[in-house]
């Protein structure tokens, strides 16, 4: 490793003068950078590589693509693919179904999540800590248990999509938008990261505002909601995110083409047409540009969202 | 508090009037969290109770006859050959958790020495991450790509290889190849979660450890890695279970093939419950992996027993 390499040598100045010693510390120092800038650099550029090419293919008409060795630097630079891709069968309305299930649940949740996570955090009630620890318990367990139970609950929830009241006859809220944003309403981990930043707010803040005889959803909108800034970002980004690249959950709740995801879209597409390249990279760079752009803006949110789930 | 006050010096029946008085006077509370516990009720509980009983029948979906039989379907799972590959698979994809944790660390070390560009360089590294799973198997199908894909091209022009490979049709390559891809798009966030353990060590440590004449291999194999073991603890636990789970990739790039070879535990479940419609059957499987995540974590928790606080 360059790192250790280099300070090694500068902790056993040898030199026969204090300046020799100096200088040759220097030296050290600057081709240790050098190494540390060589090292990351390289893997900079291996690990953006593939998705850079995804990125020049898009721009690129399909007899370029296969050309070896490739085109890094579109040769012949067109728009064609992109014009296409938001023709073909049904991408257009797939992004909008994306953005739109992201929106919604993103929304449903932040609403449901902060007003627990305040809850638990703020409140003291009989049986608080029971069903705060009865929720984080269930953590561990894997997503594949709540499959097939969770899919059957849609499948018979009563009153949807020609169900009767017992939940019978229909498909319930299976190939429906409800199949997606009823189950991603409400998420324990979020409350619980929600929970621990209110914890940080102090006591007194709400004491006074009850003094003042604030309700106490007055005190969550309107005190503790405004200092929560942070975490409701980095929870906004990630359920945003999580919900426009999800591909699992839509690839078993929808079957209806207009309803796809445009993940669950592009995925499909790609396994029916093995030979349209084109027309997918360009559809691959729209599906992933949403969250790039979230990304580069919101940096700061999305690395102390992921920075604080490694924490604890 | 008072309710445990209270608890100590009233008899039975006072207490229960203290605390269904706590309970009135905080009805708000419990509306609050209602839709929550609501929530969690059905989708959480219920469903993990319902699954259970599950993987007692034979569940066809499409039969209205779902006949109980006990134990059998755990049983036929040991007997299954597609699921012990399975099981093999899927401990072999774990070979790319350390893998992961060691490119992910070592971005962190080198992204730590103070450089220039620092939010470059994390943005670079993590644009993987962020890119939508489907999208990446798409980007990765083409660079394994026998006769136009990148990996062959810049290979050939190395010397490293004198002929095409079509890396996810050998039954060989193809679990190695979607290791490597896996490694590709998780280093992005070991590295920022290692970034910020970095970043909680006390400068003071290595103070005192230079003084002490300790060289910067002997910092790092005695301060930083030991006091990152939670970082890395977390990290082994979300990787092993993040393994157990792997099915994008698998279902958009190798359809489990070849021969079975990438075929994953998540993969070999979907497959049962909505293919061959034998959810009873893929019920059973999942608890046989909650078994075996479960037994990791206790396995995980002794031994980072005692771990060094600071």
């Amino acid at each position: 490793m360059a790192i250790t390499h280099t300070e090694k040598n500068v902790s056993q100045p040898i030199g026969s003068t204090a300046v020799r010693a100096k200088n040759r510390k220097l030296i050290k120092d600057v081709i240790g950078k050098l190494i540390v800038y060589a090292l990351l650099t390289t893997g900079a550029i291996i690990f953006i590589a593939p998705w850079a090419w995804m990125v020049s293919a898009s721009f690129q008409p399909i007899g370029k693509i296969f050309d070896w060795p490739p085109n890094w630097i579109p040769e012949t630079f067109t728009l064609d693919n992109y014009r296409r891709f938001l023709k073909a069968e049904g991408f257009f309305r797939w992004v909008l179904n994306s953005g739109f299930l992201a929106v919604v649940v993103l929304v449903v949740q932040m609403f449901f999540n902060s007003l627990a996570a305040f809850t638990f955090a703020k409140r003291k009630f009989p049986g608080r800590d029971f069903l705060f620890l009865a929720m984080l318990g269930t953590l561990m367990i894997p997503g594949q248990l709540f499959l097939i139970p969770n899919y059957m609950i849609l499948l018979r929830s009563p009153l949807f999509g020609g169900n009767n009241i017992f939940g019978a006859g229909g498909i319930g809220m299976l190939d429906s938008f409800w199949g997606i944003i009823i189950p991603y309403a409400f998420s324990v981990w979020s409350v619980f990261f929600m929970r621990q930043y209110m914890k940080g707010i102090p006591d007194d803040l709400l004491d006074a505002a009850r003094m003042d005889g604030a309700s106490e959803f007055h005190i969550y909108w309107k005190v503790v909601m405004p200092l929560c800034g942070p975490v409701l970002a980095a929870q906004a980004i990630f359920t945003f995110t999580f919900v426009w690249n999800d591909f699992f959950w839509p690839l078993i709740v929808i079957s209806d083409p207009d309803l796809r995801t445009l993940q669950l879209g592009l995925a499909l597409f790609v396994i029916k047409n093995r030979t349209v390249w084109d027309i997918v990279f360009a559809g691959s760079v729209i599906s992933t540009l949403p969250v790039l752009l979230i990304f580069i803006f919101f940096q700061k949110y999305f690395i102390r969202g992921i920075a604080l789930t490694g924490m604890k | 508090m008072a309710v445990t006050e209270i608890r100590k010096t009233q008899p039975f029946s006072g207490r229960v009037r203290e605390t269904l008085r706590q309970m009135r006077n905080n009805w708000s509370a419990y509306l609050f969290i209602a839709p929550g516990l609501i929530h969690f009720a059905i989708f959480t509980l219920f469903a993990v109770g319902f699954a259970f009983y599950i993987s007692f029948h034979e569940w066809n979906i499409i039969k209205p006859d779902k006949p109980f039989v006990g134990l059998e379907n755990y049983r036929q799972l040991f007997d299954d050959p597609r699921f012990i590959r399975a099981v093999t698979n899927t401990f072999t994809f774990m070979l790319g958790v350390p893998l992961n944790l060691a490119t992910g660390l070592a971005v962190a070390l080198l992204l730590n020495t103070k450089v220039r560009g620092q939010a470059i360089y994390r943005t670079l590294f993590y644009i993987p991450v962020v890119t939508p799973l489907v999208v990446s198997s798409i980007i990765w199908k083409w660079v394994y790509q026998g006769d136009y894909g990148l990996l062959n091209y810049y290979l050939l022009q190395l010397g490293l290889i004198d002929h095409k490979i079509v890396w996810l049709a050998d039954p060989d390559l193809a679990l190695p190849a979607l290791i490597i891809m896996m490694i590709w798009g998780g280093t992005g966030a070991t590295m920022v979660i290692y970034l910020a353990g970095l970043q909680s060590i006390p400068e003071e440590m290595y103070d005192a450890a230079k003084v002490d004449g300790a060289n910067s291999l002997q910092r790092l194999l005695y301060i930083t890695i030991p006091l990152l073991r939670p970082t890395t603890f977390f990290l082994t636990i979300t990787g092993i279970i993040g393994t157990f789970q792997i099915f994008t990739e698998v279902y958009i790039m190798t359809n489990g093939g070849p021969l079975n070879r990438t075929t994953t535990i998540g993969y070999y479940l979907y497959i049962n419950a909505f293919r061959e419609l034998e959810m009873g059957y893929a019920t059973a499987m999942a608890f046989v992996l909650f078994a075996m995540i479960f037994v990791f974590t206790l396995i995980q928790w002794k031994f980072t027993r005692g771990d060094v606080e600071y």
